[in-house]
């Protein structure tokens, strides 16, 4: 074909683009999308949905996803981990992508290629969900994977649940449990307090003799703190204390002591340390953490990132607005916003410019009773930010039962919406 | 017999020619005009579709829910944006659902309401 043509045929294509722009539907843009967790399963699901065009690829090693929600009722004995799993082969199916299993090594952000594994993955646009990474730089004693193996977080749902219900079993009926807190902002904002509602029931109902001390390195309860409070005082009387402003200088986890800034040393039985956190590994990696060298700032809009063009990040690794946690439900909310912006493109629209997202979270306080939190936010066009709605949002008047029913149906129909 | 002057016969062929020529302009108008509003309502309408997104974590994708989560797909419009209406007023008790209704405008909660009523 001579020059000529080349470009009339591209001429042509162009006029055709400009005169239909529902055309642009039929190129069927590569999307990659790293990570299967709320974020990215669901960005992925929705994306196929909304332009069924659209060519995806989810890239993710684990052949199950273990949510995190609901992991602290594994904790206490309440769930077995296979209750909040769920395989990723019929949600691939059902949702006609392709699936490299496979964890994301790199991303060359100039020739727009993942790779993962043997794989390289060319991407017109890339959506990055990677959840967070742990830092125990600044905890002396646990640097090597030996001794963070010892003293669980269980802050990732998995294995680690499990190990710290398995040593919350084994301990002696008077041991002590000490989990410590990180500063903000760390993954799931009110589950610290949740997981010490139920580590504090497991003691009451099965180690009587037992208690637990809570180290937060924040300056007070960071989430529905009046109704975690008032449960513990009502409910679990002594056997919860709390320390605030507890800074976790370093652990020795052969003795089981951790050793604090204002409290000095404490002696544990068992010891669960949530660490500081940060953008998971891929994200930080690449470039994509520009906020504090920690986040990734992204364009609330359609969560591209304010690093890379074409780069969409989503849930925990966001650096996001004032007041939006980092959870899974916001996950989910956010992936939606973001396949809706890659979608209305690749359909010849705009991108949306009027995100309304909401966040619903429920905790157990025990076995059966729950209580939650819900916000809604909104798009600022001038501060360009998400901002929570007024008069909207708000926390339960008190802990129920229905409140526990409701948490259990949202946990299964939010993992239907992202993995069906 | 008068012979008619080539100007008077090309007259109305020239007339016809551009009256054509208008007709298209006008239909190139016209169907510009139509598309751009086309194109805006399809815009609102996909903004609508996203805003209903946010309401299937809780009430399942396309409004089919399992467990207590209430199924909304399909229902007559006119009863969800009452129970909507009715959270968002105060005048209907929930645990959580006055707490979101509140953060949404009644014009914005009416079109989501169509939007699940239109999921059959």
């Amino acid at each position: 074909m001579t020059q000529r043509r080349v470009f009339l045929k591209a001429g042509l294509a162009a006029a055709a683009a400009v005169a239909a722009p529902h055309l642009a539907a039929q190129t069927g843009e590569r999307v990659v999308v790293i990570g299967g967790g709320f974020g990215g399963a669901t960005a992925a699901r929705y994306l196929r949905r909304l332009n069924p065009a659209l060519q995806v690829t989810l890239v993710e090693p684990a052949s199950e996803f273990v949510m995190c929600p609901l992991s602290n009722r594994v904790v206490h004995g309440g769930l077995q981990l296979r209750d909040i799993s769920r395989p990723y082969s019929r949600f691939v199916t059902n949702n006609g992508l392709r699936w490299v299993r496979a964890r994301a090594d790199g991303i060359d952000l100039a020739a727009r290629e993942v790779r993962a594994g043997a794989e390289r993955l060319p991407y017109d646009r890339l959506i990055v969900s990677p959840g967070v990474d742990y830092v125990y730089d600044g905890i002396e004693g646990m640097g090597t994977p030996a001794q963070q193996a010892r003293v669980p977080h269980a802050w990732k749902a998995g294995e680690q649940t499990q190990q710290l219900r398995n040593m919350l079993q084994a301990m002696p009926d008077d041991g002590v449990v000490v989990m410590t807190i990180p500063k903000v902002p760390y993954r799931c904002p009110p589950g610290p307090y949740e997981r010490a509602s139920l580590i504090a029931y497991f003691l009451q109902t099965r180690k009587p003799k037992g208690k637990l001390l809570v180290f937060d390195a924040n300056p007070e309860i960071q989430a529905k703190k009046g109704l975690f409070e008032a449960v513990w005082k009502a409910r679990y009387g002594d056997r919860i204390e709390y320390f605030p402003n507890a800074d976790l200088k370093g652990v020795d986890t052969q003795a089981g002591v951790l050793d604090f800034d204002l409290h000095g040393k404490v002696k544990a039985q068992v010891i669960n340390v949530i660490p500081p956190q940060r953008a998971g590994a891929i994200a930080r990696s690449s470039g994509l953490a520009n906020v504090s060298n920690r986040w990734c700032g992204v364009d609330f809009l359609s969560y591209e990132s304010t690093v890379a063009k074409r780069v969409y990040v989503l849930g925990d690794s966001i650096a996001g607005a004032p007041g939006m946690p980092k959870s899974g439900h916001m996950a989910n909310q956010e992936a939606k916003v973001c396949a809706g912006a890659i979608a209305a493109q690749s359909l010849g629209m705009d991108v949306p410019s009027n995100p309304i997202i909401a966040n619903t979270c429920y905790s157990f306080v025990s076995q059966s009773e729950v209580i939650h939190v819900a916000a809604v936010y909104r798009y600022d066009a001038a501060k360009k930010t998400m901002v929570p709605a007024p008069g909207a949002g708000g926390v339960s008047a008190q802990p129920s039962t229905m409140e526990g029913l409701y948490a259990m149906s949202w946990a299964t129909n939010i993992m239907n919406d992202t993995l069906g | 017999m008068v012979k008619t002057p080539q100007r008077l016969i090309e007259a109305p062929q020239r007339l016809a020619k551009a009256a054509r020529r208008f007709a298209l302009l006008a239909m190139a108008t016209l169907s510009a005009s139509a598309w751009a509003q086309n194109s805006t309502a399809d815009a609102a309408a996909f903004q609508v579709k996203l805003w209903a997104a946010s309401c299937m974590a809780c009430h399942g994708t396309d409004g089919r829910a399992e467990g207590t989560g209430l199924t909304i797909g399909g229902l007559p419009a006119k009863d969800l944006l009452d129970k909507l209406l009715g959270y968002k007023r105060g005048t209907l008790p929930a645990t959580i659902m006055h707490q979101h209704a509140k953060g949404y405008s009644d014009d914005e909660l009416s079109r989501i309401a169509d939007y699940f009523s239109s999921l059959k």
